[in-house]
């Protein structure tokens, strides 16, 4: 009973003092705000509109509509002209465009020829008409900007004479779930909520016990009844509600804004959320007892902080990683939260299916705890 | 219980190769206010936090209003006040806030709570202060906060941790009649010190210095016992004499006082005025005279600490 009293005693008088540090408030909500914001639009992974140039041979009527139907899809679009193509490469080395498109002289009877317009299908092996109809030179360091530019290899050239594609079965047939349009957003939104909160929950927590210690609070406290496990717990109990806040900021505003829809059960959302707070809370005690001072609890946020984001899977795919990163991946709570959040938002998945991602949230949270409990300990004497 | 509410003996406690506190034996009696005199440094803060159950000792035996520590500690913190030496409630918390928080801390139900908050405004003299943010208050009325805080739980037992050295002297004044209405009331206290005046108003006092125990007695017994003689030369050529005098060996150390000369000769020599006469100069017309010894007098013999 005395444990709750005194639990209680802490939480009020961390709510005091959260309503009285304006800044504080203020960046619980704006955070969030901004970072959606910004995330939300600027993370786009379906490229879109890379300046190229153009290197044309032929000089023909056909190849500028040729150039017109490639700038119809706008993968690309032409911003510079060039005579020959050791000065599109120029270009392309000073960054004005990322690829260039060489037009040979005889295009036109390339096209003629080529497969995907001829009458007949010719045999592969025939030299003169399985030729492509012209050459991009891309510039390939960006793997990103490669794909796309890659992605028009096949493009279908039948506006280009009107006549009639020459279609040819596809070897599989795709079947997008969840995500049927490719919008990137609604893959970022969720995954947002874990990089933000990894951010807020680890910092605000880390600075919030820290505080007490530079401020010489501690100093009083410890000389009371408060044991270290009750002001821990009595700290961030407010912090779980301005998680909790900070999810229904992001994704209210992402279905609002982005259209990202929330299929799962709100109370599977409410739970993933849950145990990601603990554990990112409890990540923030551990990192107070290290700290001497908010400055550097901040710094050891930000080290926690990037390979969340980098590694987690929120940028890139975990499958992609090599071997070692995936380890270092699966130790961060960001990772295991990214896959549930994504889970019960976009898939309606029950999280209880994702027996590993939630039982290694809950060890975390414990074993950050205990560390954080017998560390809090030593720290007084 | 004993009549002893701190018994502690050959109390040691190191920080690596520091030897924070040595050797130190104390008894403190019940309801007296006793006071821990030594310079900044000396172990006096070290010395608390072992008594509070904060620190852990390397070795030997403490035991505080019956309690054992560390063992006991957490037994012993409800029975306990501590008053740190920087203000140490919250700067962004209102008088009242802060001492609700405390209330709540040590369990007070909430009509006693505001009662006893309401009781001790009113003894403080925060009324007019209860709603203001405690870091806007002076350097006083932190002060007053921080025993009120210290004392809000009715502790049979109150460490102070130099409380008074951010206060003018009026207020330091007002604070020990505060600190002698709680020993009437029973109330047992530590308190450390720089200040002489201070001290000298302590019941019992222990000097301290690189955490050993110099002395300890009544502020009257140490200035009886102590081990030296303390003439005051008036001459002319104070700054010259007092270069010359302090070369003696026989000479503990000579402080000046305005016009005067404070000089502390060793007990061994039976007659001071005739041996200070002797040296030469001494002029005639100087005038020369045994004095009563200050409890600075105490504090710079048993300390040796002529740092001239």
């Amino acid at each position: 009973m005395n444990i709750l009293i005194r639990i209680y005693a802490i939480f009020s008088k961390e709510l005091i003092q959260l309503k009285r540090d304006r800044m504080m408030f203020g960046m619980v909500v704006v955070i969030p705000l901004i970072q959606l914001m910004l995330f939300g639009f600027a993370i786009n992974t379906n490229v879109r509109h890379i300046p190229v140039g153009v290197v044309d041979y032929s000089q023909t009527g056909l190849s500028r509509v040729l150039i017109q139907t490639i700038s119809a899809t706008q993968v690309v679009k032409f911003t510079e002209q060039y005579t020959t193509v050791q000065q599109a490469e120029a270009a392309i080395a000073s960054a004005q465009i990322r690829a260039v498109l060489v037009i040979p002289k005889d295009v036109s009877q390339r096209v003629v020829r080529h497969r995907s317009i001829g009458s007949g299908s010719p045999a592969s092996s025939d030299e003169e008409t399985s030729r492509p109809i012209a050459q991009w030179v891309v510039d390939g360091s960006d793997t990103m900007i490669s794909a796309a530019v890659k992605s028009l290899r096949n493009m279908p050239l039948a506006e280009l004479l009107s006549k009639p594609v020459n279609r040819s079965t596809p070897t599989f047939e795709v079947t997008l779930l969840y995500n049927p349009e490719q919008r990137t957003a609604v893959n970022v939104v969720p995954g947002l909520v874990a990089i933000i909160l990894t951010m807020t929950m680890i910092m605000f927590t880390s600075a919030a016990i820290v505080r007490e210690s530079e401020r010489g609070n501690l100093e009083m406290l410890i000389t009371t009844p408060v044991r270290p496990l009750e002001l821990m717990i009595g700290k961030i109990i407010p912090y779980i509600f301005i998680g909790a806040l900070q999810v229904v900021i992001i994704l209210g505003l992402g279905k609002a804004v982005f259209n990202v829809p929330i299929n799962g059960s709100l109370w599977q959302l409410a739970a993933a959320t849950l145990l990601f707070i603990t554990a990112s809370l409890s990540l923030g005690l551990v990192i107070s007892t290290i700290a001497s001072n908010q400055l550097q609890a901040m710094q050891m946020t930000l080290f926690v902080l990037l390979p969340s984001i980098l590694l987690s899977g929120f940028m890139f795919p975990y499958e992609g990683m090599p071997e070692v990163a995936q380890y270092i991946a699966e130790a961060l709570p960001a990772t295991h939260f990214m896959r549930l959040i994504r889970g019960v938002v976009l898939r309606d998945v029950q999280i209880i299916h994702m027996t590993f991602d939630v039982y290694w949230l809950i060890l975390f949270t414990f074993a950050g705890l205990t560390v954080a409990s017998l560390r809090f300990k030593k720290s007084l004497d | 219980m004993s009549q002893y509410v701190i018994n502690a003996s050959n109390l040691s406690r190191n920080f690596g190769d520091l030897k924070a506190i040595q050797n130190l034996d104390l008894k403190v009696e019940k309801g007296r206010i006793y006071g821990f005199l030594g310079p900044n440094g000396c172990g006096k803060t070290t010395a608390i936090r072992l008594l509070t159950g904060l620190l852990k000792p390397s070795s030997g035996a403490v035991q505080v209003l019956g309690f054992n520590l560390p063992e006991e500690a957490e037994k012993l913190r409800l029975l306990i006040g501590y008053m740190t030496q920087k203000f140490s409630l919250y700067a962004d918390l209102t008088v009242k806030e802060n001492l609700r928080f405390i209330a709540k801390i040590y369990c007070l139900s909430r009509r006693s709570q505001e009662k006893r908050i309401d009781e001790l405004l009113h003894t403080y003299g925060l009324q007019q202060q209860k709603n203001q943010l405690a870091g806007s208050m002076s350097g006083g009325q932190k002060q007053r906060l921080g025993l009120s805080a210290a004392v809000l739980h009715k502790p049979e037992l109150l460490f102070l941790d130099e409380p008074t050295s951010a206060v003018d002297p009026e207020n330091r004044r007002d604070f020990w009649e505060q600190l002698f209405d709680l020993s009437e009331q029973g109330t047992s206290i530590l308190v450390s010190t720089h200040y002489m005046d201070e001290a000298e108003r302590c019941h019992k006092l222990a000097i301290l210095e690189n955490g050993i125990k110099r002395a300890d007695g009544t502020p009257e017994e140490l200035m009886q016992q102590m081990g030296a003689h303390v003439v005051e030369v008036s001459s002319l050529n104070l700054r010259q004499l007092k270069r010359q005098l302090v070369n003696l060996p026989d000479v503990i150390t000579a402080s000046q006082l305005g016009a005067r000369l404070r000089v502390l000769v060793k007990k061994s020599i039976p007659d001071p005025l005739a041996f200070l006469s002797s040296q030469s100069g001494i002029e005639i017309e100087d005038t020369l005279s045994l004095v009563r010894p200050s409890l600075e007098d105490v504090f710079v013999t048993c300390t040796g600490a002529g740092r001239q």
